[in-house]
């Protein structure tokens, strides 16, 4: 895209893991996990932008642990993360599947890089394929990590995290978790997996499965958002190059669908503040920005207001559906994320290690507030 | 002339003179000359001198003769004139004697003319007092025409000496009668068996009855009104039965005729008629009956139609369209001459509608037709093509038949179609010369409604296939490919053969009117759906592909395997499933890609592939030594590559489509290997079906530098993914390889 709207951060390293720091509320931060198998320290940035200056500022961590595969913020403090990583054992030459909740230490030294310590440890056997570590939304003693077959609801209030709850697939097939996520509405009872082209969403206070979506997608389901503002609303995408957006109240069939991708669609966000805005990534090696104003939250708020401030509504157009804003990269893009300060900036990682923060473009800014 | 005529050289002429006769001959002629000359002059004078002697002779014989004559003729006058004289005495006393007679028979004639006067007078009063008896004995034989005119024969005498008492009690008795006989005669109003005829017959004796014409009138319609409506009933009821044709011709014969009947015997009665009889009130009612009639006829023949309107509705199947034209244009001819009967309504623009809306409700049947046969074409390619389990060579055949097959009996059907509709049109049907039936039926049903709409149909049913069926995993790709195929083949060649075989069958001009559908509009939407198609099986046979590729990189422990020995199975499934694509599409599309950098002749392709595997050393070594280096090279390569759209449009040749499908299943195993870790020989693995893809995949491509890429690609992410990273010694990969 034009110049003026990004800002480029190169990596070392391949990457594919970024996330916001969530519980930061007045800076655009991010994290970014490098992936590295043959460098002994791979390492966490957190990467700061300045809007007003266009600049960028970074903090670089050491993750010592091994090469990261998923990176979560806490909502609720702003210094921990949660880490999946590939811990090399490099004499056996051989590696495993770890994860930890870690801690950013605070500011010290400037010119020394300081590594991440790890807040809690996660017992878990040997050879499962950890997904994703996930913080619970509100409770601070709750996360929940998703294996490859197994889904496990942790007690992290001590160092040694203890494991409350396991969840498994039912029927015996080979098909494993490819993602998860907690649903922030409802009290934060649920937690959505995606297997294969299925959704399936348990009950964390009896671990059994509260609904499901079959057959999502044509082909492998990659990744889901729920979206903050309207409850039942969530977006999936996958290698069928769509993103759809379910209202899991009437499965069969999406509220909206788009295929804009030329390839595999690896990411979808909702914007925090205006959930008509999509971001995605795909491995077409684009990022973008698609609305959903049809089923966005913002058009059910302007009818119930529409009574006292008629004109308002009237004199604001709804933007159609379908693609924005394009952000090219070089190579596949797996990780795309809006960030938790700034409703219109985000940030996109390619696997080459570059990172790109973008704002929205500003007639759509206006276009949307206006 | 005259000179000639007074020659006085010519011995014979009137003005000769001998001496200058003589003179001339002197002077002319020899002595010998003139010697003969005089002898033959002698000799001619001779001749005539004899001539004349008997010329005299004769005359004076005939005048003896005709002397004698004259003398007898005056005698026999003298005797003729006596006998004239006696003859004139004769007739005299002849006269007088005449005169005589005639006298005295003079009364006699005179009592014998009185005589007969009495007789005659006699006579017609003695048929006056037979009268009632007569009139009896005729309403006995029911043979009412003689009964009236014999009482119209009595009933001027009757009226005459009617105050005489005693003709009085006949007159009494005819009335009673006469009742009884109208009375009968209006019975035959309320008689359902008497023919139309008869009621007309028993009208007119009324009439001449003088019974009021009003009343009469009404009543007439009245009682025609109800056989009419009897007649309907009878049509609706048998028009489940009967086909059109049977029904249009009960409709035509019973309740047409009768009413034509009707119509003709009111105008014959009530309108024509009137006019004699009073002439103040004759324009009041004939308005009275003119109107009363329209109404009528209009209400009478309103049910009909209706009756007509649904019975063409019901003629559901396409049956025989000729069958049926020739039906409407029976009832078409029969409603326009119908027409000339109601002065103020429209029969004939009402037939023509319901004659329109059944050439429309043919066209609709037979797109409906059309469409199932379609369906059904498709539906026997489908069950031909999921049944393949034929042997390569018999499928090659097959595959081409099906297409042609398919494309030709649509064509052929299509084409029936419209010979079977033109027969709405032969010049020998009535309503299909009609500028009002044609415009419809010709554009609007036939090229539009039928031609168009079908051809549209193709398209949507073509794409279908790519849109809904995403799920469905029953349909055979090579489906696909026909279709596709199909849809080209119609833009290139059918859609123009069609349309233009419409436009000529019908006699459309396309370019006078904006209106129609142009066949670029169609070719346009027909090429669409092809490249839909094409595009839906690039992707469904590059995502089987990227599917086996994707199960075989994810279900392996890559960090635990063994040093290789030999190609994975799964990369030779992919190099002969690709290979079998290529055969199916090498059926019906050309090869004209372009190629760009290879050529097929095998010294070519031992060499090319050498030439290749150098690059792909040079490109590859850069990572044993130096892993750094790596990111840079491959970075370097995508600055001075093109971006690859991976599910791009592709063109309708094998080369573009083999392409697609490889960068599909490509990029599909890069993403995969990404994802894994791999140990030393895992890598090596990797590096050997690379090689392997390499070593067979080139040839189905257009540019073998994008295989050559997303290849080295592969390696690249791979090389990133290993733990440690030992590339294969290129020849121990080589003999791998050829040896797999």
């Amino acid at each position: 895209m034009d110049q003026e709207n990004s800002v480029i951060y190169g990596l070392e390293f391949q990457a594919r893991v970024l996330t916001p720091q969530w519980a930061e509320t007045e800076k655009i931060r991010f994290f970014i996990g490098t992936q590295s198998l043959k460098q002994a320290k791979n390492q966490v940035h957190l990467v700061e932008f300045d809007e007003e200056n266009s600049t960028l500022k970074n903090l670089v961590y050491y993750h010592s642990f091994g090469e990261i595969w998923k990176l979560n913020s806490s909502p609720i403090h702003a210094n921990l993360l949660s880490s999946c990583y590939n811990a090399v054992d490099n004499e056996n030459i051989t590696c495993t599947k770890q994860t930890s909740i870690l801690k950013v230490p605070e500011a010290g030294d400037v010119d020394q890089i300081e590594s991440l310590e790890v807040q809690n440890n996660f017992q878990i056997a040997d050879g499962e394929d950890i997904i994703t570590n996930e913080f619970h939304p509100s409770d601070e003693n709750k996360c929940i990590t998703v294996m490859g077959n197994q889904v496990d609801l942790w007690d992290i209030s001590e160092m040694n995290a203890k494991n409350v709850l396991s969840m498994n697939m039912e029927n015996k097939s080979n098909s494993k978790y490819i993602a998860g996520k907690w649903n922030p509405h409802q009290n934060c009872n649920q937690f959505t997996t995606a297997t294969e082209t299925h959704l399936k969403t348990y009950d964390i206070r009896s671990g059994q499965l509260a609904w499901h979506i079959d057959s999502c997608h044509a082909q492998l389901l990659r990744d889901l958002d729920f979206n903050l503002n309207k409850q039942y609303h969530l977006a999936t995408c996958g290698d069928d190059g769509c993103i759809k957006i379910w209202d899991f109240r009437q499965t069969n069939q999406p509220v909206y669908s788009r295929s804009d991708h030329s390839h595999w669609v690896w990411c979808v966000r909702f914007n925090p503040f205006h959930d008509q805005l999509l971001l995605s990534a795909s491995s077409d090696a684009r990022v973008l920005i698609s609305c959903a104003a049809s089923v966005s939250s913002e058009i059910a708020n302007d009818t119930n207001i529409s009574d006292y401030s008629a004109d308002l509504t009237e004199s604001k157009q709804v933007l159609q559906d379908g693609p924005l804003q394009w952000s090219e990269h070089e190579d596949s893009v797996y990780c795309a994320e809006w960030s938790h300060a700034e409703p219109w900036v985000f940030a996109s990682l390619s696997y080459d290690g570059r990172l790109l923060i973008s704002r929205v473009k500003k007639s759509l800014k206006y276009q949307i507030m206006l | 002339m005259n000179e000639k005529r007074s020659n006085p050289l010519d011995i014979d002429g009137q003005h000769f003179n001998s001496n200058i006769y003589l003179e001339k001959l002197f002077k002319e002629n020899s002595l010998k000359q003139i010697m003969d000359h005089e002898g033959d002059i002698v000799k001619d004078t001779q001749t005539l001198h004899s001539d004349m002697q008997t010329l005299v002779y004769e005359n004076y014989n005939k005048f003896i003769s005709a002397t004698d004559t004259i003398k007898k003729m005056k005698t026999d006058f003298k005797k003729m004139e006596t006998e004239m004289d006696l003859l004139a005495s004769n007739m005299e006393s002849i006269t007088s004697f005449s005169d005589q007679i005639s006298s005295t028979l003079c009364d006699t004639r005179h009592q014998i003319s009185k005589l007969s006067g009495v007789h005659s007078l006699l006579k017609r009063l003695q048929f006056l007092f037979k009268l009632p008896a007569t009139l009896k004995a005729r309403m006995e034989e029911n043979n009412y025409k003689q009964a009236v005119s014999d009482y119209m024969h009595a009933q001027r005498v009757l009226q005459q000496y009617g105050n005489m008492p005693s003709f009085q009690g006949i007159q009494s008795d005819c009335d009673v009668i006469l009742k009884e006989l109208k009375t009968e005669l209006r019975k035959q109003f309320s008689n359902s068996e008497a023919s139309a005829k008869d009621l007309a017959e028993s009208v007119d004796l009324l009439l001449q009855l003088e019974e009021p014409a009003k009343e009469l009138c009404t009543e007439f319609l009245n009682c025609a009104d109800k056989r009419l409506s009897d007649q309907l009933v009878l049509l609706r009821d048998q028009s489940e039965q009967r086909d059109i044709t049977e029904f249009v011709d009960l409709g035509c014969n019973g309740f047409l005729s009768d009413l034509c009947l009707v119509v003709a015997s009111f105008h014959d009665m009530f309108i024509n008629r009137v006019h004699g009889d009073s002439i103040e009130n004759s324009e009041i009612f004939e308005n009275f009956s003119a109107t009363e009639m329209n109404t009528f006829i209009v209400q009478k023949m309103n049910k009909y139609f209706e009756l007509m309107r649904n019975k063409v509705d019901l003629e559901q199947d396409v049956g025989d369209t000729s069958v049926l034209v020739r039906a409407l244009d029976r009832f078409y001819r029969r409603v326009q001459a119908m027409n000339t009967m109601c002065s103020n309504a429209d029969f004939s623009s009402i037939g023509s509608d319901i004659v329109v809306n059944a050439g429309k409700k043919q066209a609709k049947a037979h797109l409906q037709a059309l469409k199932q046969y379609f369906a059904e074409g498709i539906t026997k390619v489908r069950q031909k093509l999921s049944q393949k389990i034929i042997p390569q060579e018999e499928s090659t055949k097959n595959l081409n038949e099906l297409l042609n097959s398919l494309i030709m009996t649509t064509v052929e059907k299509v084409k029936g179609v419209l010979q079977d509709l033109v027969a709405f049109i032969q010049p020998d049907i009535n309503f299909g010369q009609k500028s009002v039936f044609r415009d419809s039926f010709c554009i609007d049903n036939v090229r539009e409604g039928l031609i168009v709409c079908f051809i549209h149909h193709i398209t949507a049913t073509a794409r279908n296939f790519c849109t809904n069926n995403v799920s469905d995993p029953k349909i055979p790709p090579t489906l696909l490919l026909v279709l596709s195929k199909y849809c080209l083949y119609f833009q290139n060649n059918s859609v123009h053969y069609l349309l233009s075989q419409t436009d000529e069958l019908f006699n459309i001009n396309p370019k006078s009117s904006s209106a129609l559908t142009t066949e670029a509009e169609l070719c346009t939407s027909m090429e669409e759906s092809a490249q839909e198609l094409l595009n839906y099986f690039v992707r469904i046979q590059g995502l089987n592909i990227s599917q086996m590729l994707r199960k075989s990189v994810e279900t392996r422990d890559w960090l635990h395997t063994i040093e290789p020995r030999t190609v994975r199975a799964v990369m030779k499934r992919v190099v002969e499933d690709i290979a079998a694509i290529d055969g199916t599409v090498a059926l019906l599309y050309e090869d004209q890609g372009t190629t760009t950098e290879h050529s097929s002749d095998s010294s070519r392709k031992t060499h090319s592939i050498s030439v290749s595997r150098h690059q792909y050393r040079s490109n590859w070594s850069t990572y044993t030594p130096n892993h750094m280096d790596s990111t840079l090279v491959s970075n370097m390569h995508k600055l001075f590559s093109e971006r690859i759209e991976i599910f791009s449009t592709v063109e309708p040749n094998k080369i573009s489509i083999l392409t697609g499908i490889i960068k599909i299943s490509l990029k599909t195993f890069m993403e995969c290997v990404r994802l894994k870790t791999f140990s030393k020989y895992g890598l090596q693995q990797i590096q050997v079906d690379t090689h392997y893809l390499q070593l067979y995949l080139w040839r189905f491509v257009a540019d073998e530098n994008l295989v050559h890429f997303l290849l080295d690609e592969i390696l690249g992410s791979t090389v990133h993914r290993c733990l440690e990273p030992v590339l294969m010694e290129p020849s121990v990969v080589d003999i791998i390889c050829e040896r797999g």
